[in-house]
């Protein structure tokens, strides 16, 4: 089989195409989504509730059928050569889904055996350690907490070592020391190779996290762009003026700033990056006591994410 | 081919099993100790023999062919329903294995366990009633073959069960009811002439027969006619199961 042979260094590890779901509901979770993770990145996917980071993680590794489009896991088809593309993969789901009875090293071993590992105790140990959970081994999981929970569920997907891990919102419910210890984790497992592609509602653990980030919206994949890069996008200000008279047009004299009309014209915005020192704002408005345009108010804002993404969604259709 | 996949599939359900040791083996054990004594034992006494074998030995093969079957199915049912009900099931989905290892895991799990439930009613059987195997290795076959193929039944019912109810209705409903019609208490040959025809379509009718062959020699049904029946029950319940994995039917939105 052609398909078969690993992918060559520098080619993506996940590569989906095309990739399409509709729900027996008739809801559309994914549209034509084109993605592709390099090997070793840590890859943030951002969105709102329902925009379809669970249904793409999902199909990916096997748990959703996928509709329309391809995705291959280092070379490998996901259907066609699924054993192959599994293998490499670990997930750690949104939801706490755990078996009550079972201790702690019971179910880790178990993940490691149905991924086809022969049984290596060692390294059970090692991920139980690093995860602070080997005094808890002999503990039955309903015995445990929601976060040892989720600490569990992640050395359940370590224990076959994987080369792509996925984590569904990871600090969701969890406290900040573990979310410290979850984060340096993330980076150790980076250290060492693996892929990492992790959701989250929050910004500024993206921003922490990630090398690249992806925005998912309505089941579109709207940007996807280097962490800096994006970040710059992101951390705008806005400065809106309401003017006494409505414009036409942005006046060419005011070519300098980067400004629209908002309002029907009756409302001027200005974009500025708060994270520089020169905002440009006092030249802006000294330029416009000189042209004459007088404004009633005036207020500032921080763009949220919603206000991205509605924007995002606005810029792309 | 998966192994280790198979192998953890398996520990992980013989060890529920053995968590739960005394609902799993003690209760079907003492139940049917019971039948032993009021049929066997009691009443037995006072019945004729049927096909030339005592009333109680006569109800051997039926007895453990009973518990064998609801057994099977309960077990392999529970197995797989309880990961749907649990949510663990994702991991299942999103590993590398097929429906081979699958079922080889669940349903070799839930077989050997009623196997061993199986051998342990014979045992108990032997301080009621006396009884003899003519055909030892005709009746170890039935007895594997049996627990396997309701095992796979019990598998595509927990596959299919939505709630617990639904799980435990079939093995009520269907299954009880046509083992007790099915020859477990009397011989097909002791019903009236239409219900004798009836009977027949009754697959269960066809274990039992086969069963009681292989201990005392007589038979309702040829026993190869029994063998070829059970054998395209499992074979159905095989590709049923294929089917489910390959469209992801009830497991996969
Ligand atoms: N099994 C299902 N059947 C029908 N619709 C579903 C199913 N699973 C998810 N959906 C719908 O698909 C859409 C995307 O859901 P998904 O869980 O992928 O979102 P998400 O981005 O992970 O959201 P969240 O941040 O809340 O986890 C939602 O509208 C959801 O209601
Ligand atoms: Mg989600």
């Amino acid at each position: 089989m052609p398909d078969s042979t690993p992918a060559a260094p520098g080619e993506p590890i996940v590569r989906v195409a095309g990739l399409s779901k509709t729900y027996a509901s008739g809801l559309t979770a994914l549209n034509s989504i084109d993605l592709s993770i390099e090997r070793g990145e840590i890859f943030a996917l951002l969105g709102p509730n329902g925009a379809g980071k669970t249904t793409l993680i999902n199909i990916i590794c096997g748990i959703v059928t996928p509709g329309g489009g391809r995705i291959s896991v280092a070379g490998h088809d996901i259907v066609r050569e699924y054993r192959a593309a599994r293998a490499l993969i670990g997930l750690v789901p949104q939801e706490l889904h755990t078996d009550a009875f079972e201790s702690v090293w019971s179910t880790v071993t178990f993940s490691r055996g149905l991924f086809g590992r022969a049984p290596d105790a060692r390294h059970c140990e090692q991920v139980l350690r690093a995860l602070s959970l080997w005094e808890r081994r002999e503990a039955k999981i309903m015995t445990l907490s929601g976060g040892m929970k989720r600490r569990v569920l992640i050395a359940k997907a370590l224990a076959h070592e994987p080369q792509v891990l996925f984590l569904d919102e990871p600090t969701a419910g969890v406290d900040v020391e573990l979310r410290r210890e979850m984060w340096d984790m993330v980076r150790a497992l980076r250290e060492r190779g693996v892929t990492i592609i992790l959701t989250t509602h929050y910004i500024e653990e993206a921003e922490l996290m990630a090398d690249r980030i992806g925005v998912i919206h309505r089941g579109e994949l709207i940007v996807v762009e280097e962490k800096a890069r994006l970040m710059r996008k992101l951390g705008k200000k806005q400065l809106t003026l309401q003017l006494q008279r409505p414009l036409a047009g942005v006046p060419p004299e005011l070519g300098a700033w980067p400004l629209e009309l908002g309002d029907a014209g009756h409302a001027l915005i200005y974009t500025f990056d708060a994270q520089r020192s020169d905002t440009g704002i006092a030249q802006l408005l000294r330029r416009l006591q000189e042209l004459n345009i007088d404004f009633k108010d005036l207020h500032s804002s921080e763009s949220s994410l919603e206000e991205i993404f509605v924007n995002l969604v606005r810029t792309r259709s | 081919m998966n192994v280790h996949a198979i192998r953890a599939i398996y520990h992980f359900e013989m060890a529920r099993t053995f968590r739960t040791l005394m609902q799993s083996i003690a209760s079907p054990v003492l139940s049917t100790s019971l039948y032993f004594v009021v049929f066997g034992a009691a009443i037995g006494q006072r019945m004729g023999a049927v096909d030339g074998v005592s009333y109680g030995a006569f109800i051997v093969p039926g007895l453990i062919m009973l518990s064998l079957l609801t057994e099977s199915v309960s077990n392999a049912s529970l197995g797989i329903y309880l990961p749907k009900w649990s949510g663990t099931i994702f991991e299942l989905l999103s590993a590398p294995v097929s429906y081979v290892e699958v079922l080889l895991g669940y349903v070799g799990a839930a077989a050997t366990k009623s196997v061993m439930l199986g051998t342990l009613i014979l045992v108990t059987a032997r301080f009621f009633v006396p009884y003899h195997v003519v055909h030892p290795l005709w009746m170890v076959a039935f007895l594997l073959l049996t627990a396997v193929s309701f095992s796979m039944l019990g598998f595509i019912i927990g596959l299919w069960s939505e709630s617990f109810e639904q799980l435990g209705i079939v093995p009520l409903m269907v299954l009880t009811p046509l083992t007790f019609l099915g020859g477990a208490f009397y011989s097909i040959a002791m019903l009236p002439g239409a219900w004798r025809q009836i009977a027949l379509f009754n697959p269960v009718v066809y274990l039992i027969s086969g069963f009681r062959w292989s201990f005392y020699g007589v038979a309702d049904v040829n026993v190869l006619l029994s063998t070829a029946a059970t054998l395209a029950f499992f074979l159905l319940c095989v590709a049923v199961v294929a089917w489910i994995f390959r469209s992801g039917y009830k497991l996969k939105s």
